[in-house]
């Protein structure tokens, strides 16, 4: 039994170094050499090295002059991900996406059916970076008649920004709304500098 | 949602198509044989065999064999505990975490040397990287290992003539490990790396939004864990979210290989048992009939999360891409019943939508296949639970035919019988009874919403929770409808115990099964043998399925899901 338990300690020693040491080491240094944006997390900086966030990561905008991801169940919360795991027929998430859908189609002025059902249900992960195309498109006049620039215009970065599925059938459309957001200050100019201009 | 049905079809046939090659490559691996991968990963198990001092041409009957695997797996339990539990002074803690707590430690450490990775923490917050590393990335590889070897030796018993030996389980789970899923899962991290999941030792990084707020993103060693947790269906996610985490699965490529990785091995293993049986007719007749049960609940699942919330329909929103709430955009709602369904049945547990979220029958779906939990199944231990399952329809139809039941040339008897209902019967025992005491925990405790807290959801929904974490801790699939509150004394010891007799009641009865029939003489089969290489051998064995393996479920499926999805409009 003592050699048994031994081998078996022997065994757990020497898969760790392998698995828990070499594994790792080998995955890293070619993420380092190959793909080194994707390896630190797809980071976005601005000219002076600051950090935006992450392509990948949702975040919170609530100015009308920017495009709004969906809801959140952590509050867009990066350190402590997750759903609201509401069921389907709990009464508190139902009146959760009332409300959502109540905001969005005064903020947007249009009707529920209009709305589609991502921009108000919370997605898994709570950090999902993208919308359907749909769901820019619902928030387009809002964006151009705040930053007072023609829709042609907001229309044209949305379709710019929309990634097709993969291979033309693996997952869904969609348009990232960080990137989206960024590409309307970048070509449009912030909203402080266009109200000065 | 028409591109998302092709993709859905293109999925399961571009893995059913790779697990034929797979399932050779492993038939070679397992029978010495050489393979084109022998120079890099030959000298590996070497080493490792030398280290840990042992003969490669040792054999062992199948006590010696379950005793090393029991014992093996102590000891990788015992030392995972330590680093769990001394975390924050030990390295690669950028982020200061603290020392897991015991009760949380028993249960995080039991759930991963049971291949289950139940969490009752959230990664960013519970676990160093070196933890990551070295105690579950680890525990992800070998325990995945361990199942694949269990598989291997029964085979072997199966196969044998008045055999006594069942072969060397340290060289095995070594030719697991360092053959089979350390290649792989070098191929899928780096895809996933590639599509961009992080693979950094530095700590969550700090950035100032667009507008202005701080933002805190958490990272680290993510994608070699999410490669192995896929793999070896483990499904522990690096992140508290899992794979609904943008950094876990950020594309519908990575989502690609994530679903692929999941039942590639659980599909292979089904040929390499074909191949080593030397019965081809067999294994195809086994992965039909799992294949019957398995294409009705994915095309049921995604029907479901297709059609949407009735009562969100009810507010007028526009659901004609299905139930999103818990689910991403990348991905969609088909694939995500897709997903949901593959990582129930292959007791894999990891989740790309919150299942919690699924409408009430898409949520049933995903508990039949942790009910099953034989279709395809767990690495190695999926291929156990289907092979007592045959051995079952054996006794079944030779009963019906009033002849002595047969298994390939081997009488079934009395004593294999007993071996079988015992690995058979566990489970239920254990879903059921445990969803009943924690039934009536909740229901003798005063005020249980404020003194316990666990349900998130009232009603139906909130007894599916229960019953869903007790049904994921004796498959060992790790899933959870999230909302239940379960890191608690009570939860943490009850699951915990269940996940270490649900792993190793089925893996030892079996060991002895194989054990029993190994000794037998194996006897020509004649024309009056029963065939189990015919299609209507699949029916019955099909039937047997169903019947013995979801009926006794039907009262509790009825009370949780069926009554939500009732009373939902």
């Amino acid at each position: 039994m003592v050699k048994e338990l031994k081998r078996g300690l022997l065994f757990t020693v020497v898969m760790m170094v392998i698995l828990g040491g070499g594994y790792h080491v080998v995955l890293w240094a070619i993420g380092r050499a190959v793909f080194p944006s994707q390896s630190e997390g797809s980071l976005i900086r601005r000219a002076d090295g600051t950090i935006v966030g992450s392509r990948l990561i949702a975040q919170k905008f609530t100015r009308p002059e920017y495009f709004q991801p969906r809801p959140s169940g952590v509050d867009y919360n990066a350190a402590s991900t997750g759903g609201t795991n509401y069921g389907p027929s709990n009464a508190d998430h139902l009146e959760a996406v009332q409300k959502r859908l109540d905001a969005v189609t005064k903020q947007e002025g249009v009707t529920a059916g209009q709305v589609p059902s991502e921009m108000v249900t919370a997605s898994g992960g709570g950090m999902d970076p993208h919308v359907p195309p749909g769901a820019a498109e619902l928030q387009a006049t809002r964006v151009a008649s705040t930053r007072g620039v023609p829709i042609e215009r907001v229309r044209a970065l949305i379709h710019a920004h929309t990634e097709p599925p993969a291979l033309g059938f693996l997952g869904r459309a969609r348009v990232n709304v960080l990137e989206l957001n960024l590409a309307l200050d970048e070509t449009l100019g912030t909203v402080k500098a266009a109200a000065g201009r | 949602m028409g591109t998302e049905y092709v993709a859905v079809c293109f999925t399961i046939l571009f893995t059913i198509a790779t697990s034929l090659w797979l399932g050779r490559y492993m038939f070679k691996v397992f029978t010495g044989q050489r393979t084109l991968l022998d120079p890099v990963l030959f000298p590996i198990e070497r080493l490792v065999l030398r280290v840990t001092g042992v003969n490669p041409n040792e054999q062992q009957d199948w006590k010696q064999y379950s005793v090393s695997l029991l014992v093996s797996n102590i000891a990788m339990w015992l030392a995972t505990f330590a680093i769990v539990s001394i975390q924050k002074v030990l390295p690669l803690n950028p982020d200061g975490i603290a020392n897991m707590e015991p009760t949380l430690s028993f249960n995080t450490i039991s759930s991963f040397t049971t291949n289950t990775d139940l969490q009752h923490y959230s990664g960013e917050t519970g676990l160093s990287y070196f933890s990551q590393m070295f105690a579950i990335t680890f525990l992800q590889f070998v325990t995945a290992a361990t199942g694949v070897a269990a598989c291997i030796a029964i085979i072997r018993g199966l196969a044998g003539n008045r055999l006594t030996q069942l072969g060397n389980f340290y060289v095995d789970l070594t030719r697991a490990t360092a053959r089979v899923f350390l290649p792989l899962a070098l191929l899928v991290g780096v895809i996933l790396i590639w599509q961009g999941t992080p693979m950094t030792f530095e700590g969550a990084v700090k950035a100032t939004t667009l507008e202005g707020r701080a933002q805190t993103i958490a990272r680290g060693v993510v994608a070699p864990q999410v490669a192995i947790k896929q793999l070896g269906t483990n499904g522990g996610g690096y992140f508290g979210a899992n794979s609904t985490h943008p950094y876990e699965n950020p594309t519908p490529i990575s989502n690609f290989a994530e679903t692929w990785s999941i039942a590639i091995i659980p599909m292979a293993m089904v040929w390499t048992v074909g191949y080593m049986l030397g019965r081809r007719r067999l294994a195809v007749v086994i992965f039909v009939t799992m294949l019957a049960v398995y294409l009705p609940m994915v095309t049921f699942a995604v029907a479901q999360e297709a059609g949407g919330n009735p009562a969100i329909a009810a507010m007028g929103v526009d659901q004609s891409t299905g139930s999103m709430e818990g689910k991403e955009v990348r991905v969609g709602a088909g694939l995500s019943a897709l997903w949901g369904v593959t990582t129930t049945v292959t007791s894999n547990g990891s989740v790309n939508a919150t299942h919690d979220s699924f409408t009430p029958l898409g949520g049933l779906m995903l508990l039949t296949g942790m009910w099953l939990n034989n279709i395809f199944g767990g690495v190695g231990v999926g291929v156990i639970n289907m092979l007592i399952y045959v051995i079952v329809a054996v006794f079944v139809t030779g009963m019906m035919i009033g002849r002595t039941p047969e298994f390939l040339g081997k009488k079934v008897e009395a004593k294999e019988m007993k071996l079988a209902s015992l690995a058979l019967l566990w489970h239920p025992l254990a879903i059921l009874v445990g969803t009943a005491i924690a039934c009536s925990v909740w229901a003798t405790t005063a005020d249980p919403g404020t003194a316990l807290a666990w349900l998130e959801n009232p009603g139906a929904h909130g007894f599916s929770e229960m019953l869903y974490q007790f049904t994921s801790s004796a498959a060992n699939n790790g899933s959870g409808f999230e909302g239940l509150s379960t890191n608690t004394p009570f939860w943490n010891m009850s699951t915990g115990l269940v996940m270490l007799l649900s792993r190793y009641i089925p893996i030892i009865a079996p060991l002895a099964l194989a054990g029993a029939l190994a000794a037998k003489p194996a006897s020509p089969e004649t024309a009056g043998s029963l065939r189990a290489d015919s299609a209507t051998f699949g029916f019955t064995l099909w039937a047997v399925i169903i019947i013995l393996g979801l009926l006794m479920f039907m009262p509790v499926a009825v009370l949780g899901p069926i009554a939500e999805h009732l009373t939902l409009r």
